[in-house]
């Protein structure tokens, strides 16, 4: 009830806001909200009732509901980022997919990284918290209403990006386009999440904080930090979709790329490796190879991260010291996170041979591995002779995405099919076979996104620097941009396979959750007795 | 914001800012360190594998 009362409340404000609204673009999307919220408050008053007996059943183990929840719209969200993610890519290859206004690249990217970033990662980052945070304190989430709040509320937020972008408000900030009524929802959104997680802390039964809480907890208040202010504005007006940032010329790039780098550095770094330490121990039935390491990983890690940014502005107005503070801070990030990799590959240490035959564990190490790659590659191309090549091509956009599909899609469908059976009470997955299409179709489109990628980045690198002997340029910016045509139909070939190992995701969780085991042939083929060596 | 204010910022960021973070670094390391932080640490590794038992149950 007083969930109904909330949506119906929201689409009524919603209302009155697209009436009062100062301009087109926010009428439309307080409309689109009222219409969202209302529909959600006409599910949210068809769900039966509880009877006592029920909430107090369900109130004796963990609090499992958001979780379930949040699995499925995991699932959901990767399967729509994906997608919109290949039709993007076929939109640079093929300009006449572009259906203006509302379909056009130019508003699509947004919805794309957003999608997989917030929506995806984000939804998989606060659900894996969830979970994580409540069985390793061994105490329940300490507030329900909180918890539905804080889940919903953020599932809105995500609508609201994805419809705003769509009807084409930004705020032009890579990764943080929201205007600033999205913003202040967020961060509203954002403090409830991180007391409810703290909240969750105190009332531990368990004396010692397990490392993947503080990873989690780093993620929540720095994000928390990052988006507040990098997203200081000034509304044109209340009932308007427009705002100016409260920073001018070089302090505001300064600003986007301290956030915009410990976004990939908090949200999808920290958060993760969260993730890794409480899922691979838990897949491999072993502790973490050295709880020590782990915990010099976490320190070194937040304290160098924050630093990092600058190496986005290399060759700009920003000052000679500060591109080569960000450089250095970036090279020194190698110890850490090579420490963190080592630390999660070595957890394996005697039990390579899962790596044959569970399919669950070699996509968390393949994600570990990538995870090691990317976060090699990255502080090479904070370098800034090597960025004098690499920045604006492709090949940031194949950097990104071996971190992004490797590293933080492969632990999450690892952290996935982990749950979903334990959140369902089923004994085992729909289907291993399936686990292991999803791995093999997801690892081959990385690698061939990222080689294609790195072959067209530097293409497109060298020809836009190269002189003849009379000191002009030799190719003219739209000949690079013709020589790229193969390699943008490869990308989304391999963007393709991705989505496709999504689906097969999706079909296999769907499945477990309605109790099938699919009757197929085993992973581990029964061997005949062992004879030992002699 | 003018410079004075820039510089008396940047001063202390990169004296007591650096020193404070330092310090905390230092004695993460040296924490670690001690004699009966490897056991514990050991016990601390412990906390995901022993966990499935209901909220607010004993781990044994």
């Amino acid at each position: 009830m007083p969930g109904f009362i909330a949506l119906a409340g929201g689409a009524f404000i919603c209302f009155a806001l697209a009436g009062l609204a100062a301009d087109a673009p926010f009428r439309s999307h307080m409309a689109v909200m009222a219409l969202v919220l209302a529909i959600g408050a006409a599910f949210v008053a068809r769900i039966p009732e509880r009877s006592p007996a029920e909430i107090e059943a369900e109130q004796a183990g963990y609090f499992d509901a958001p979780i379930r929840y949040g699995t499925i719209l995991t699932v959901f969200w990767g399967c729509v980022g994906f997608l919109v993610g290949v039709i993007i890519a076929l939109q640079l290859a093929f300009p006449d997919l572009n259906l203006a206004p509302f379909f056009n690249f130019g508003r699509m990217r947004p919805l794309h990284t957003s999608a997989v970033v917030f929506a995806f990662g984000g939804t998989a980052l606060m659900t894996t918290s969830f979970y994580v945070v409540q069985r390793t304190c061994r105490a329940r989430l300490f507030s329900e209403p909180l918890t539905w709040f804080v889940f919903w509320g953020y599932q809105i937020f995500i609508v609201m990006a994805a419809t705003g972008y769509l009807l084409g408000i930004t705020e032009s900030r890579e990764y943080a386009e929201p205007e600033w009524y999205v913003d202040i929802w967020l961060t509203i959104v954002w403090v409830a999440y991180l007391l409810l997680f703290l909240g969750t802390l105190i009332k531990r039964k368990e004396p010692h904080i397990y490392v993947a809480n503080w990873f989690y907890l780093a993620f929540i208040v720095t994000i928390a930090l990052l988006h507040v202010v990098n997203n200081l504005a000034v509304p044109v007006s209340f009932f308007g979709s427009k705002s100016y940032s409260l920073f001018a010329g070089v302090q505001d790039a300064l600003t986007q790329w301290w956030y915009g780098h410990n976004a990939v550095g908090f949200f999808l770094t920290a958060g993760f490796l969260g993730m890794m330490y409480y899922y691979m121990p838990k897949q491999a039935e072993r502790p973490v190879y050295s709880y020590r390491l782990s915990i010099i990983h976490f320190w070194a890690l937040i304290f160098m991260y924050i630093w990092a940014g600058p190496h986005h502005l290399h060759y700009t107005a920003l000052p000679d010291w500060a591109q080569t503070l960000g450089m250095v801070f970036s090279i020194m990030l190698w110890m850490p996170s090579w420490g963190g990799m080592i630390n999660g590959l070595m957890t394996l240490r005697g039990a390579w041979d899962k790596m044959r035959t569970d399919p669950i564990i070699r996509m968390m190490v393949v994600a570990v591995a990538f995870y090691g790659m990317s976060t090699f590659e990255g502080p090479v191309m904070s370098i800034k002779s090597v960025n004098g090549l690499s920045h604006y091509t492709d090949w940031t956009i194949g950097h990104v995405h071996s971190g992004a599909l490797g590293w933080v899609g492969m632990i999450t469908f690892g952290a996935i099919y982990f749950m979903a059976p334990r959140l369902w009470g089923r004994k085992q997955l729909y289907s291993l076979r399936l686990v292991n299409w999803h791995f093999w179709l997801a690892t081959v489109g990385i690698v061939i996104y990222a080689a294609v990628m790195w072959v067209s980045g530097i293409m497109q690198g060298l020809m836009w620097r190269e002189y003849d002997a009379d000191g002009f340029l030799v190719y003219s910016f739209a000949e690079s941009v013709a020589a790229l045509h193969p390699y943008y139909i490869a990308r989304a070939f391999g963007g393709f396979l991705y989505l496709l190992g999504g689906l097969v995701m999706a079909f296999n969780i769907w499945m477990t959750i309605r109790g099938k085991v699919r009757n197929e042939r085993p992973i581990i083929q029964p061997t005949a007795a062992l004879q030992p060596a002699e | 914001m003018d410079t004075a204010h820039y510089d008396m910022l940047r001063h202390f960021a990169d004296s007591w800012g650096l020193l404070y973070m330092l310090a905390i670094f230092l004695t993460v390391v040296v924490m670690i360190m001690l004699p009966g932080a490897r056991s514990r640490a050991m016990a601390a590794a412990r906390i995901p594998l022993d966990d499935d038992h209901p909220a607010g149950g004993d781990r044994t």
